[in-house]
């Protein structure tokens, strides 16, 4: 047995979906969105109750979210900071940026804080190149970065 | 320079929102349109020479002659919202200030095409953006713009938003299908003749946001009026985008055939902190980087930028300065390529990661002639041995780095 499941809102939400796509499959995505949201991460208990519902197997279902860089297949910290290492914002700066918020936190990119408040990782282009450098925090994008602009921002985080 | 066609309400407070969209122009060409037959519709687009934003710059108009008559399948439109080229940050500009413009292109569209249900499928960053075009969604369910009977037609059509999770390749029109139908983002063969993609086998169209987004004026205003812009083999306006060291980093809306350099120093104003020019990514990434001096009698259109050897890509164009290292901006790009590649075949997998090992090494003094020459092999390894151009295209853009700045690369090489 496994121990997740869906909130009662999620079910619903699931349902209405099932009617907007052709075959089942096409709801993988979107489930393990709702996973996510529901539980901060992609548990092996999630994914074996995904299988069912979805009706494949567990190893499918772990292959595909294995896929996607943005499904947690650990808890990550209260605060997730990403940011973009690509070119656009290389050039403006984003290797300072990252070196900064690492001596704040005291831990390198990849890695979570010990008390799990923050976690720190890079990642590629965000679509944001003209507002460089740019990291996105939680879901919401933070640009034209500065260190000023990041120890305000760090400052304000309880 | 700038033409406004598709940015036209941008600068519009609250231009997202339904009431303000309706007061400037949004929905217009719908009267139009439903006077018209969708194989009509098709050959206006056709006709206005509109070719796809997304980066391959195929005629829209062709590709949807593609979709077969009498296929006991629905026919579908897929949006590709994917936007993750580095140096590309148009679409969400559409979808942050002209949700409806979207809606407005997708309705056309799929008339024109029979289809009946459309996808965004929108990169996974893209939450705030995701949420801008939900509501618009919402919007026009609730005012009748979408669902059955759209505008008091015949014609119905149901749109549904699809988050993609993180994964470059899902750009990739197959890819995207893929991903859509809940796998791995994983390219497909493509087939030998022309033929339209495949959404569970049934004939589906992947277009860019951009691309439909630049439909309603046409058929609201004839394919003359959208060729009166651009040039004969590049007709009409593109969103071009300006970012690394330039003065003013943006999206601008410029018809084709206008002087790359021109626009850099007049629009974008210049280098930033008044620094010398040393080359330019024209479009995307993925485009053969231009020295500054190859790019003096350069226009943005797609022929262009072939003759010069690179191509036009999405318009995002990155502008590099006289400080920058070749090697190193080559290795951020290899890092991508090689977090990026979704790992199918071989050569693209591990080559991408051996280019990018080895031009670690030469970048800490590490590297020989010898790591030299294994780099080009793994570079030519790359061309044409694999299911998609992702490959080759890295192929292409690592010869322009290496062949453009060879000295900076031997600088680098002990014995
Ligand atoms: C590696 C790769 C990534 C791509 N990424 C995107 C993308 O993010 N957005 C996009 O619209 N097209 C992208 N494309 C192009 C699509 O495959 C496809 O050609 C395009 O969406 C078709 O729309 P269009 O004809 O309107 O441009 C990509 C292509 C490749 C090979
Ligand atoms: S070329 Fe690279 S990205 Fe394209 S299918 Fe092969 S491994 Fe995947
Ligand atoms: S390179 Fe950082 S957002 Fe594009």
């Amino acid at each position: 047995m496994s121990a997740f499941v869906f909130t009662p809102e999620n079910e619903e939400k699931f349902a209405a979906l099932l009617q907007r796509y052709p075959q089942k499959s096409s709801l993988t995505l979107p489930s393990l969105w709702m996973v996510q949201y529901q539980e901060g991460f992609i548990s092996e208990d999630a994914i074996v109750f995904l299988a069912k519902k979805l009706e494949t197997t567990p190893m499918n279902i772990y292959s595909v979210a294995s896929f996607y860089t943005m499904f947690n297949l650990k808890p990550v910290g209260k605060y997730h900071i990403q940011i973009c290492k690509t070119l656009s914002c290389m050039l403006r700066g984003s290797q300072e940026i990252k070196k900064h918020i690492e001596n704040r936190l005291g831990i390198k990119a990849g890695e979570n804080t010990k008390d799990m408040k923050f976690t720190l990782t890079e990642v590629e282009c965000l679509g944001s190149c003209g507002s460089a450098p740019c990291m996105s925090l939680n879901e919401a994008y933070k640009e034209n970065l500065t260190i000023e602009k990041i120890d305000a921002i760090l400052d304000s985080l309880a | 320079m700038i033409v406004k066609i598709v940015s036209k309400n941008f600068d519009i407070p609250d231009s997202h929102k339904l009431h303000v969209a309706l007061k400037h122009g949004r929905y217009t060409s719908l009267e139009k349109l439903f006077s018209m037959e969708p194989a009509e519709v098709v050959e206006e687009v056709s006709k206005s020479g509109l070719r796809g934003k997304g980066g391959g710059g195929a005629h829209t108009g062709d590709k949807w002659k593609l979709i077969p008559k009498n296929h006991p399948l629905p026919t579908y439109l897929v949006v590709n919202a994917d936007e993750s080229e580095p140096g590309t940050f148009k679409d969400r500009q559409i979808l942050e200030f002209d949700p409806h413009l979207v809606i407005e292109g997708i309705i056309a569209s799929a008339y024109a095409i029979g289809a009946n249900h459309s996808y965004i499928y929108i990169r996974g960053e893209y939450v705030f953006w995701a949420k801008r075009m939900q509501e618009a969604i919402d919007e026009a369910y609730g005012a009748g713009y979408l669902g059955k009977n759209i505008a008091k037609s015949s014609f119905s059509l149901e749109l549904t938003l699809h988050r993609g999770a993180g994964a470059y390749i899902c750009g990739e029109k197959t890819a995207l299908l893929e991903s859509l139908e809940g796998k791995r983002g994983h390219p497909r063969l493509k087939p030998q003749g022309k033929e339209p993609e495949w959404f569970f086998g049934a004939p589906t169209v992947v277009n860019n946001v951009e691309t439909i987004a630049s439909v309603p004026y046409i058929i609201k205003n004839g394919f003359e009026a959208y060729r009166a812009y651009g040039t004969d083999n590049s007709p009409g306006t593109m969103l071009f985008g300006l970012s690394g060291h330039i003065n003013n980093p943006g999206i601008y809306e410029l018809p084709f055939g206008v002087s790359m350099k021109a626009v850099i120093e007049q629009i974008g104003g210049g280098v930033l902190g008044g620094k010398e020019l040393k080359a330019v990514i024209p479009g995307g990434s993925s485009c053969p980087i231009l020295r500054a001096d190859e790019i003096e009698n350069i226009t943005l259109d797609y022929e262009s930028l072939i003759k010069h050897g690179s191509s036009l890509g999405t318009g995002g164009m990155i502008i590099l300065d006289e400080s920058v290292s070749m090697p190193l901006a080559m290795k951020n790009l290899f890092e991508f390529y090689h977090h990026e590649s979704c790992g199918q075949c071989t050569p693209c997998r591990e080559g991408t990661g051996w280019v990018d090992k080895i031009l670690g090494r030469l970048l800490t003094g590490d590297g020989t002639q010898e790591d030299y020459k294994t780099m080009l092999g793994a570079c030519d390894m790359l061309n044409g041995k694999t299911i998609c151009v992702f490959a080759p295209s890295v192929a292409f853009i690592a010869n322009s780095y290496i062949k453009k700045f060879k000295a900076e690369f031997d600088a680098l090489c002990k014995a």
